[in-house]
């Protein structure tokens, strides 16, 4: 389990953490993906699970959100398990993939009032939302067009609003600035990290990339589908630095 | 889940269902063009050279026309089924099927929301089909008209389960090609769309037995019988039992712990 002794006190004693795993294995045909993978996401905490293109961020990702099942090991959402309370955990978290995952003949509103129906909101509810999602994002002059006609950084921006609608406490978010512009990636990470500051949500961000990372952050490195090492960034990173830190460790696992 | 929660998530999906309709209204002419083509042309060749006995449902000789416009109704199911298939295909390389497949509602339930969805849509065409055969002269017993629609429901979850299940067996939208040639032809051939079976059984008994053997048959019957207000027991038992096959088929396909679809997309999330 990870050493969190460092992370602030969690809001509630009473809490749980909102991503629990514990000793996850998970193979694809004979080629193990993840290995004993353990560690938790308390709730309302910034944490990243940094790994190489391949090192099973995806699949992990994929597992928690029931995409697949997990073959060896256990998931829990808030406490709950998501093989025998999908719903409950499912509800309990909102979901950017590393694949754009949005219908480009869409426009952003319906693409959101889609999202808002298959969490079952009422219509009334859903309107707010989107509306206050699209205010935030300053998206409101997009809503009404196509995402076929958006910038990558914009359709991302809608992607992460959809994954709020239903008011979830944790977010997935799996390489989500990937393939961006340096500008469209610094609103996004100041988006997700003013979620956790603001509205108490809980988010594990994958990415490859170290630039992401700031020095507070709980960092868990995943190579060749292991947990590596994991920690807060400026301990992993010490005198070297968290990118030869980094290259280190996965150069170690090799 | 509630039960406005997930009437709620029912209307979102046959919404955007309709939407994505809308957009591709071409899909929509293609529907419609296809079994015109067989009315206007096929079956206008056919007239002259094909006589039909009085056989049930009907009560009196009718002309080629009438006899096939069952079996064209029954085209426009099979296709949109297919269609769905393709569509569900295109929505695991969009990504569009993962949003789906992790909303909380239960799996089961997004799966038949989504079948029923396509089922609907494809019934609207098949109303547009027989408006344009009315205006064309074929005019069915009024009640016909509304008596069929259980029979075209039921008949167009089956070949939408089928659809869907075969979807989770397609890796990729370039395989859809296979699913027209070994699926569509070959069941729509090998049924009594175009021919009475005693016809079939006229001209080879072995081909005969496999029009008995081909589900799509007994929804073919189950429409022409209810076209004219009668109920088919055989067909009707036929494709109700194919329909809980193909709907449960795919429901485990689409299970994260047993699916098919895990295995066969080898690692790639659905």
């Amino acid at each position: 389990m990870a050493d969190l002794a460092h992370l602030p006190a969690r809001p509630s004693a009473s809490t749980p953490d909102a991503l629990a795993i514990h000793g996850l294995t998970h193979r694809i045909g004979e080629r193990p993906v993840l290995q004993d993978v353990t560690f938790t996401v308390p709730a309302g905490r910034f944490v990243v699970l940094l790994g190489p293109n391949g090192a099973g961020k995806t699949t992990l990702l994929s597992l928690v959100t029931r995409l697949y099942s997990a073959q060896q090991g256990s998931i829990a959402v808030f406490g709950h398990d998501v093989r025998k309370e999908s719903s409950a955990a499912l509800s309990s978290m909102g979901v950017v993939f590393q694949q754009r995952a949005i219908d480009p003949d869409l426009t952003a509103r319906q693409n959101l009032s889609y999202h808002a129906a298959l969490h079952g909101l009422p219509g009334r509810v859903a309107r707010a939302r989107i509306a206050a999602e699209l205010e935030r994002t300053s998206l409101v002059k997009e809503a009404d067009r196509k995402i076929r006609t958006l910038s990558g950084g914009e359709s991302r921006r809608i992607e992460i609003a959809r994954a709020l609608l239903h008011n979830p406490k944790l977010l997935l978010c799996d390489e989500a600035t990937v393939g961006l512009d340096v500008r469209s990636r610094a609103n996004i990470m100041s988006d997700v990290r003013g979620l956790v500051r603001d509205r108490g949500v809980a988010v594990l961000w994958a990415t490859h990339l170290i630039d992401e990372v700031e020095p507070d952050d709980f960092v868990i490195i995943l190579h060749r589908g292991k947990v590596q090492r994991q920690g807060r960034a400026a301990e992993i990173a010490g005198t070297e630095g968290l990118n030869d830190a980094f290259r280190r460790v996965t150069e170690a696992a090799a | 889940m509630s039960l406005g929660a997930m009437l709620r998530c029912f209307y979102g999906i046959l919404w955007r269902e309709l939407l994505r309709f809308l957009h591709q209204y071409t899909r929509f002419v293609a529907a419609l063009v296809r079994p015109l083509i067989w009315l206007f042309v096929f079956a206008a060749g056919f007239r002259s050279v094909l006589g039909v006995s009085i056989v049930p449902p009907y009560q009196t000789y009718i002309l080629y026309d009438e006899y096939v416009i069952p079996g064209l109704v029954a085209m426009i199911l099979l296709f949109n089924g297919m269609q769905g298939s393709l569509s569900m295909v295109y929505d695991r390389e969009l990504g569009s099927m993962r949003v789906l497949l992790t909303s909380p509602m239960p799996r089961w339930f997004l799966l038949i929301c989504k079948l029923l969805s396509s089922t609907l849509l494809s019934l609207a065409q098949v109303y547009v089909f027989l408006l344009i055969a009315w205006l064309y002269g074929i005019k069915l017993p009024p009640m016909g008209y509304l008596q069929v629609l259980p029979a075209l429901l039921i008949s167009g979850m089956m070949l939408g389960g089928l659809g869907l299940l075969l979807s989770s067996m397609i890796k990729q939208l370039e395989n859809f090609a296979g699913v027209m040639n070994f699926i569509i032809f070959p069941m729509f051939f090998t049924s009594s769309a175009l021919y009475p079976l005693w016809k079939v059984e006229e001209a080879s008994p072995i081909l005969r037995d496999i029009c008995g053997f081909n589900p799509f048959t007994y929804a073919v019957e189950l429409v022409r019988f209810a076209l004219y207000g009668q109920f088919e027991s055989m067909s009707a038992l036929v494709v109700t039992a194919c329909t809980i096959v193909f709907v449960a088929g795919a429901i485990i396909a689409y299970d994260p712990s047993k699916g098919i679809i895990t295995r066969v997309r080898a690692g790639a999330p659905a």
